[in-house]
């Protein structure tokens, strides 16, 4: 259990002054929940969008299961097995749930079968099973785009998990999820990783989220790590209190 | 909807025949609509990925001049609608890869672009295109068939219907394929496709070659029919006759393309010669009409009114 999957190195990177990665040191171990909290503009997104491809960083490096990924596109680092989602929802907002969650169940096959539905029943079966697990069957033949918040934030954490991913990076995976079923859908998140074996890493703002089911918080200050380790330890110290809780809370 | 869909094709179809049979002159221009109608469907394929070519009359031209040049040398039509679909579609590869960078008012400026390139060299180019003059094409054989007139029109009518309906069937398998929605999904979320690991300028590349061979078949047909082909088959107009069908037709499915040619082409036909100088307002306003009450086309009306029938 205790390999390194991803492992961040001196991670720096400006947005003209702002510095949203002011070297990052990181190593996320397999098999475990790794969450990540801090203020707003801490570069917690930034993190993510370095990992995924998406954003490239001006210096210092990210390795997966021990190779260089710094520079590949969001389309070869997924190949390796790392999938994310968004703090905002990045659904295909005309199609309809199902069809969403299967044509990232069929991505990993490529999408290149003209001549056979998408909903075919391999495929069909399967987004059924994960909406089924999230909750959203319901809603299945719903437009995204007429969706809530919650069940957009779901949907998008569904296609992601369809992948079968390793590593999931998860961008505030509960914000917009209603309070009262916050805990229900953690809870059924984390089994599907644990089953499935992902690791996973996760922005949070909600401290009992963190400190049910991470195994280790990072917290992230201005582009920097403040502190890492076990929630209880973490959560404890009064300067993460002070500096991120305190902020959180008036947030 | 899409259950009714073929019925409704083959009643589309039926009537098509019937007019033919009764009018000569509505074969010739019900052939031209159903070149035109599966120019179209390629337009429906780049319009679901939210892109809009203001140039694809180029694969028009460039089918309709492959029948003119290579008529004599390899006179027969089956041979040169293969052709004219091969090599339209290796222009849109090479087109494509670089179009394909570009989205919105980019991609379709682009295209417009290469579609005047093309016109200006079919009409500088007089010395092999006979510039703006055009080239007359012959009736030529059907599969090794030699022809009278009447014959071989009738013949090109019905290998258009037979095309117009093999080729909308596989677009139809193609647009709710993963590959299709896929396509659909460019239009919504194209940085979504890229965190899946889709290529998504890929997927759009292979629509536009598919896109630009419906173009080639349908130029080719339309050289085959009207048997002379000029440079304006090019020009820019011409590309935006496609669009308008499109938009009249409606992108809800691949019977929208040839219900907006056969649309299209007789209200010019009949515009024309009740009001020969304001056919164009006619159009426009009919198309103003569309977009203004039924954005879903024709097709969406139609859909409309089997969706009440069925309550
Ligand atoms: N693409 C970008 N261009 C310019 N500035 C950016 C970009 N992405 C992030 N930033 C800036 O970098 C800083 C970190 O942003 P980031 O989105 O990573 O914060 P965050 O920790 O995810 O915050 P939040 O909790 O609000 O989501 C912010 O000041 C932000 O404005
Ligand atoms: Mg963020």
């Amino acid at each position: 259990m205790s390999d390194v999957l991803l492992q961040a190195t001196g991670l720096r990177l400006a947005f003209g002054g702002v510095k949203a990665a002011d070297g990052i040191d990181l190593g996320v171990m397999k098999g475990e929940f790794l969450a990540i909290i801090g203020p707003n503009g801490a570069g917690k997104t930034t993190f993510i969008n370095m990992s995924t491809g998406y954003l490239r960083p001006n210096a210092g490096e990210i390795t997966y299961e021990g190779s260089r990924i710094t520079g590949l596109s969001p389309r070869a680092i997924v190949k390796r097995g790392i999938a994310r989602s968004f703090q905002l929802p990045q659904l295909f907002a005309e199609h309809t749930v199902e069809q969403n969650i299967a044509l990232a169940v069929a991505s990993r096959d490529g999408i290149w079968s003209p001549l056979t539905p998408l909903l075919r029943p391999g495929y069909r079966d399967e987004a059924r099973d994960l909406l089924d697990r999230f909750g959203l069957s319901a809603i299945a033949h719903a437009r995204a785009d007429a969706l809530n918040e919650g069940a957009r934030k779901l949907a998008d954490i569904a296609m992601a998990v369809a992948l079968k991913p390793r590593l999931l990076l998860m961008d505030e995976p509960t914000s917009g999820v209603a309070a009262s079923e916050k805990m229900g859908v953690v809870e059924t998140l984390a089994r599907v990783l644990r089953d499935a074996q992902v690791t996973a890493v996760f922005v949070e703002h909600d401290m009992d989220v963190v400190e049910r089911f991470a195994d280790r918080v990072a917290v992230w200050s201005q582009g920097r790590i403040a502190a890492l380790g076990p929630p209880q330890q973490v959560l404890s110290d009064p300067a993460v209190q002070r500096d991120v809780i305190g902020i959180e809370r008036h947030a | 909807m899409r259950k009714i869909e073929p019925f409704l094709a083959l009643l589309l179809a039926a009537a098509m025949i019937t007019a033919a049979v009764t009018a000569p002159w509505l074969r010739f221009v019900l052939t031209i609509a159903l070149a035109k109608g599966i120019a179209v469907i390629g337009i429906l394929l780049l319009l679901r990925a939210g892109q809009v070519s203001f140039g694809h009359a180029l694969y028009i031209a460039f089918g309709a001049y492959t029948v003119a040049f290579l008529a004599p040398r390899y006179g027969d039509a089956v041979v040169l609608l293969l052709l004219a679909a091969v090599g339209a579609g290796l222009l849109g590869l090479v087109i494509g890869l670089f179009v394909t960078r570009y989205r919105q008012i980019f991609f379709g400026m682009l295209n417009l672009a290469m579609s005047m390139v093309f016109y200006s060299l079919l009409e500088k180019l007089y010395h092999y295109t006979k510039g703006s003059d055009g080239i007359r094409v012959e009736i030529m054989p059907i599969a090794g068939q030699t022809l009278d007139r009447v014959a071989y029109e009738w013949w090109i009518f019905g290998i258009a219907m037979g095309l117009a309906f093999v080729l909308g069937f596989l677009i139809r398998l193609y647009l709710s394929s993963p590959m299709g929605e896929a396509l659909a999904g460019i239009k919504t979320r194209e940085t979504r496709l890229e965190f899946m690991g889709v290529p998504a300028r890929g997927v759009l590349l292979a629509a536009y070659v598919m896109s630009a061979m419906l173009g080639g078949i349908g130029g080719a047909i339309i050289a085959m029919t009207s048997r002379h082909v000029t440079p304006l088959l090019s020009y820019w107009t011409s590309s935006g006759e496609l669009v308008f069908i499109a938009i009249l037709g409606g992108a809800g499915g691949v019977l929208g393309p040839f219900l907006g040619a056969a649309a299209y082409e007789l209200v010019r036909i009949y515009a024309a010669a009740s009001f020969a100088d304001a056919w164009q307002m006619i159009l426009g306003a009919v198309l103003l009409l569309v977009i203004l009450f039924a954005p879903g086309g024709l097709w969406g009306m139609a859909a409309r009114v089997m969706k009440g029938r069925a309550q």
